[in-house]
């Protein structure tokens, strides 16, 4: 965690990865089509695979609380489909 | 309205690429179409003779192809955009009742803008989207013709159709539609009961089937969607590429959707 000291206010620079998955029970063809070609390359004790997208994203912010806010909104309003998608906040520095 | 009042946008950024045949197909119908950059609405960058507002025009297209290359979500970079500078004139442009057609890719940005399925007629554009457009079932893109049958002319965009069956091809990789997961059927009743089912896919018989005549594995069968006020119709299939059959010289299927709704700007 890198920390600057701008305009009196105490900003800290942070990464997060975001993980958008698929809701359970929503079909995955891409992770059904990847399977199949892992059995077809002879893989054949993998019994399953997902797909699941990862954004990182570099932040601005003046707590961990705030980003988190941030992407929450972030992720509601871009990332993930809420119909289909569910997304998961991982901090990574 | 007169026929040569009526304007057309079809709305473009940077990766849609059938802007060119939607515009000719309204162009066909002795309307002006003009392709329009989403920019020449909100940018201060724009040459004064180039900006333009929503209420230049009586009808709004969102045409198909790859905008902002299918990145993050098919249609949710346009939709994201649309909603940040656009979505008060939007929903003003669809309470007045003048239609808004959104074609494949298209049909994604309305679904992503939360204009479709649209059930609350005071609020056209929801805050988070309600159904989505997901991967098809065989992790392919699909490019085939299919047949759609008509299930309602309350729709703009159908009341001038006669025909009960329509072949127009669709070209897609994201086109399942999806409601919420154990709200399907209340969904899908709120859609039959408001009229808002518009096409669905069908085979040569006319039975709802399967793949391959369902290409992406809709939720029932569906291809293509209206809003409650049935002015703001999202389909997969493009009407725009079989507007003319020359080898019947005759009118294709799709020429009836677009005819439809310039009727229907006519009686406005």
């Amino acid at each position: 965690m890198i920390t600057f000291l701008f305009c009196e206010k105490l900003i800290v620079f942070m990464i997060a990865d975001v993980h958008i998955e698929l809701k359970e029970g929503v079909a995955d063809p891409e992770g059904e089509s990847t399977l199949k070609a892992l059995r077809l390359l002879g893989y054949k004790r993998v019994k399953k695979v997902s797909s699941v997208r990862v954004f990182r994203i570099e932040i601005d912010t003046k707590s961990k609380e705030e980003a988190e806010k941030e992407i929450k909104e972030i992720c509601e309003r871009l990332l993930a489909n809420p119909v289909i998608h569910r997304y998961r906040i991982n901090w990574i520095g | 309205m007169d026929r040569e009042e009526i304007r057309v946008a079809v709305l473009r950024i940077e990766g849609t690429n059938c802007e060119e045949e939607t515009a000719t197909s309204f162009r066909n119908l002795g309307v002006e179409a003009e392709i329009v950059h989403l920019k020449q609405f909100y940018s201060d960058m724009i040459r004064f003779e180039d900006q333009r507002s929503i209420f230049d025009y009586h009808c709004i297209v969102f045409p198909g192809g790859f905008s902002a290359g299918d990145y993050v979500r098919a249609g949710a970079i346009f939709s994201a955009r649309v909603k940040s500078v656009l979505r008060k004139d939007l929903e003003e442009f669809i309470k007045y009742n003048y239609p808004i057609l959104g074609i494949c890719n298209g049909f994604q940005i309305l679904a992503e803008l939360g204009a479709l399925p649209g059930f609350d007629e005071d609020r056209p554009i929801s805050d988070r989207p309600e159904m989505a457009l997901a991967i098809n079932d065989s992790g392919r893109f699909e490019c085939r013709q299919t047949l759609l049958r008509v299930e309602s002319r309350k729709c703009v965009f159908t009341k001038e159709i006669e025909k009960d069956k329509l072949q127009i091809p669709v070209a897609h990789a994201e086109g399942k539609v999806v409601f919420p997961r154990g709200r399907e059927e209340e969904y899908l009743e709120k859609l039959k009961e408001n009229e808002q089912l518009v096409f669905r896919y069908v085979d040569d018989k006319g039975n709802y089937s399967g793949y391959p005549w369902n290409p992406n594995g809709s939720f029932y069968n569906i291809a293509g969607i209206c809003n409650v006020t049935h002015t703001v119709l999202g389909l997969m299939p493009h009407p725009e590429r079989v507007t003319f059959d020359y080898r019947k010289n005759s009118f294709g299927d799709g020429y009836y959707i677009f005819k439809s709704v310039i009727s229907y700007l006519e009686k406005i």
